[in-house]
């Protein structure tokens, strides 16, 4: 006595597996039907028949040669269906599967499900107005259009053809009373519907219809159900996940787990070197073992972080696969938000000190210094080996930061910068169009140490022009209406005339607040004398516009 | 782009594949085993030189992740490893006397060979101090990746050097032939590259490790490149235009996505930092046989000679192919 469910398979490589999979099924009693590809050559046919060997429960379909979409996957699988119905009349549900269709539960467990539920077909049916999932673009337009090119290795000829019929205004007409639906190919359908498909007086006229769709395997079975099902479950029992290609996704041994919590009856498409997998489904260890809970959603959402990484990839990361042209695209430049501090240190006692008590955060000095990269505490070396050598450094100062916002995502970055820095045009540039940016500039803070005698020069008023014209420069690409990063300037005056209501704005945003009530605020450095060194600098020739932004 | 440089990319690819040509007359057949080839076959190209140390384990690990053949090429070995590779089942042997720097540092040599035997095959180029890392190589064989690619539609598949250094003096962990180098040499840099695109030949020029933190860092600009296009689908049109950094046709060398997306890549972490390079430091400076007047051996001789630790308190210690994802130094891109 054969049991009441049967098997077409559709093979067309790795018959080795196929063969594998239908002594499994042969052994619990299912009729097979075997569809063999008319590509397959000759020889390896003979070989699968001969370790086969002669079989109660086997049969072979009239072979028809499938390529990707083509309508003999539809003729083949009627022809294998009907010759299951025919041979073997005690079965109620047949499983169309393919040779690289793997079953992830015991036989018996099937049988009960399906016996339990004789009437229902369990194939996936959407109505083409509901489809969002359809890879490709066309939906209703599969039903309305011809296709006589293939899409995958004739896609010019296949775009023009879609355009012009477009243009033309062509459609097809739709054969009453059809209501067109799509879904996966792979279905279980039972005997009355499929014989009521098979044997239905329209069934030519039907056929000559869907022959000219676009993936009839999509549809035909798909809609045509509805027309004679008595209960539908719309839902494919065999497990297919596919790329933004609109090809499956390969299953491998390191996916046992992950197949385990699956609610479908079957997966596919199995790498043929799967030897783990194989072994696995096809013993008697997912019978004896104590059932997973089903977990489909863990399925569905390991495939769509691959697929993210793939489209998308991790914000920030520049590598061998991921280069992103920054100008080009609008995503973030950078792994995560940082704080550039202009002219800060200048002003207050211990800024850097300051700033990460209060915020908890590890300050850097600056970054860009002309000697030595100061890092926090003085490192001579931080996270991701970055070294704290200015030549590494300015070799390629962009990647310099890149890479430090990279190895320490998750923690927020604080450090200096200024006119007297190493930094140019094009990383000041970087940052204002970074929205991972906050850039806080005490404009002509720079005066400071001129004024403190910490930086020499041979001509201070040569050099305090300089200083000047640079930070101009920064300052205008800052304002860029374009601009992504967060910028605050305030003048030296500003600064000075009240300090505390500024800093808390910035500290605040940097979660500080319950800090700054224990450490209170930084204190200003000593400036006594700095207002007449200003004057007489002015006065030997000093561009009075410096003297602008420091009103005392 | 125009169709003159066009045809200057095919002059040139044409030219580099007549030099190969021309160059392979030095090569005197050893031990010749191609017949052993079947078609799908992923097969192993090397050249190489005094390395029979690490040769049981540089073949045992391409063995156990599916390479079926080795065709190499022994630029003059006075170590025995020439008799050694002869007795191999699986390897096929080339030798010849001639300048390994006239041969383009050896890719003349295996360009000819890959045209010879390579067409229709994935095929690794590589040195013997080169281990391959790619995505689930700890769960799948070579031939899903290269099954994958396929279906892909991909040909090229990028791995980055990785340079891996013990901590401590060199000199200090002796290297036993057949052990695991990376016992010893378990750390690396992990996030301190330097990146830039090569308008011309639209690879990525990859820099940095701990060869430019510590060995030159005082010209960075003379670190080696890491970029490395290791694995490809072969045809007779393709040729590797400088050492494995980037191939002809250019479009090749497109093993990186420019608009934020990440595509499936590997590493090859390198063993070169065993005890064993400061004899070879020694030898290849006397030889001057290396890229640019062989000044990194004369830095590694300078830095090695002092015994300097490479190691650092960011080093990382290599785990897993998991962890260089998570590291951001490889991808497993969409392959999932």
């Amino acid at each position: 006595m054969s049991a009441r469910l049967g098997i077409v398979m559709l093979c067309h490589t790795a018959l080795d597996r196929a063969e594998q999979v239908a002594r499994f099924w042969m052994q619990a009693g299912c009729p097979v039907v075997m569809h063999i590809d008319r590509a397959v050559p000759e020889r390896e046919v003979t070989a699968l028949r001969a370790a086969l060997g002669s079989q109660d429960l086997l049969r072979f379909g009239p072979r028809y040669r499938c390529p990707w979409g083509s309508w003999n996957i539809v003729r083949a699988s009627q022809d294998a269906a009907a010759l299951l119905l025919r041979e073997f009349p005690q079965v109620n549900h047949v499983m169309l599967s393919s040779g690289a269709c793997l079953p992830l539960r015991p036989v018996a467990q099937m049988l009960e499900m399906l016996s339990a539920r004789p009437d229902t077909d369990f194939i996936e049916s959407v109505a083409i107005d509901h489809a969002t999932w359809i890879m490709g673009g066309l939906s209703e337009e599969r039903f309305t259009l011809y296709f006589p090119f293939n899409w995958r290795s004739q896609r010019w000829l296949f775009d023009r053809a879609v355009d012009w019929q477009r243009r033309l205004r062509i459609r097809r007409e739709i054969p009453r009373p059809l209501a067109p639906h799509m879904g996966s190919q792979w279905w279980c359908l039972t005997r009355t519907t499929l014989q009521a498909i098979l044997t239905h007086p329209k069934r030519a006229r039907y056929e000559r219809y869907f022959r000219r769709n676009w993936i009839p395997d999509e549809s035909y079975f798909q809609t045509l159900v509805r027309l004679h099902a008595r209960e539908i479950e719309s839902r494919s029992l065999t497990l297919v996940k596919f790329d933004r290609n609109g090809r499956p996704n390969l299953f491998y041994d390191d996916h046992l787990n992950l197949l385990r919590r699956s609610d479908c009856l079957m997966a596919r498409k199995i790498w043929p070197g799967a030897d783990g997998l194989y072994d696995f489904f096809l013993s008697d260890q997912p019978a004896r073992l104590p059932a997973v809970p089903a977990e489909p959603a863990k399925i569905d959402r390991y495939f769509e972080l691959a697929e993210r990484q793939r489209t998308e990839g991790r914000a920030g990361l520049y590598m061998q696969s991921r280069f992103p042209d920054i100008n080009e695209t609008g995503a973030a430049r950078s792994a995560g938000p940082y704080v550039g501090f202009a002219g800060f240190d200048h002003v207050f006692e211990n800024f850097d000190y300051w700033l990460g008590q209060v915020t908890g955060l590890r300050p850097h000095g600056h970054l860009y210094a002309p000697g030595c990269v100061q890092f926090h505490g003085g490192a001579q070396v931080w996270h991701g080996a970055l070294s704290a050598s200015a030549k590494l450094r300015d070799y390629n100062p962009r990647m310099f930061l890149t890479n430090l916002l990279w190895s320490t995502r998750g923690e927020v970055q604080a450090f200096s910068f200024g006119p007297e820095d190493t930094l140019g045009h094009e990383m000041i540039d970087f940052m204002t169009y970074d929205p991972n940016a906050t850039l806080a500039v005490i404009r002509g803070a720079w005066l400071l140490p001129l004024w403190r005698g910490e930086a020499r020069s041979e001509d201070l008023l040569a050099h305090a022009g300089a200083l000047q014209r640079r930070e101009q420069d920064w300052l205008g690409q800052m304002a860029s209406r374009w601009a992504q990063a967060r910028v605050h300037v305030w003048s030296l005056g500003e600064m000075l005339a009240a300090p505390n209501p500024r800093l808390e704005e910035i500290v605040t945003r940097l979660g500080g607040t319950a800090g700054l009530q224990a450490h209170g605020y930084p204190s200003l450095r000593p400036r006594e004398g700095f207002d007449d060194w200003l004057v007489g600098l002015r006065n030997k020739g000093l561009p009075p516009q410096i003297l602008k932004d420091y009103q005392p | 782009m125009g169709v003159r440089e066009q045809l200057r990319l095919r002059g040139e690819r044409q030219a580099k594949l007549l030099r190969a040509l021309r160059k392979a007359a030095s090569l005197r057949r050893c031990a010749d085993r191609t017949d052993r080839i079947r078609p799908r076959d992923i097969l192993a190209f090397v050249t190489l030189r005094n390395e029979l140390p690490r040769l049981p384990y540089f073949l045992e690990y391409y063995r156990a992740q599916g390479v079926a053949h080795f065709l190499m090429v022994d630029n003059g070995s006075d170590d025995g490893t020439r008799e050694w590779l002869e007795k191999q089942r699986d390897v096929s042997l080339w030798t010849t006397p001639a300048s390994y720097k006239a041969a383009g540092f050896g890719i003349d040599w295996l360009n000819h060979l890959l045209w010879r035997f390579g067409a229709g095959h994935w095929c690794l180029t590589l040195d013997v101090d080169e281990f391959l890392v790619y995505p689930f190589c700890d769960t799948r064989p070579l031939s899903a990746l290269t099954d994958w690619l396929e279906a892909q539609g991909r040909r090229s598949f990028s791995a980055m050097l990785l340079d891996m250094y013990p901590k401590g003096a060199i000199s200090a962990q002796p290297y036993a032939s057949g052990q695991n180098p990376f016992e010893i040499a378990r750390w690396f840099d992990a996030g301190n590259h330097v990146i830039s695109r090569n308008p011309k030949y639209h690879n990525l020029w990859i820099q940095g490790g701990v060869r430019q933190r510590v060995i030159l860092r005082d010209s960075p600009e003379q670190a080696p490149a890491l970029n490395k296009i290791p694995l490809v689908l072969w045809t007779r049109k393709y040729a590797y235009k400088s050492s494995t950094h980037m191939l002809l046709p250019r479009g090749l060398n497109k093993v990186y996505d420019a608009g934020g997306g990440e595509l499936a890549s590997g590493v090859l972490l390198h063993a070169k930092f065993l005890d064993l390079v400061v004899d070879k430091a020694q030898e290849e400076l006397q030889r001057g046989q290396h890229y640019a007047g062989s000044r990194e051996y004369r830095a590694y001789a300078d830095t090695l000679a002092r015994d300097q630790d490479l190691w650092c308190e960011w080093s990382q210690e290599y785990i897993n192919w998991r962890q260089l994802e998570i590291l951001g130094l490889m991808s497993k891109g969409d392959w999932a």
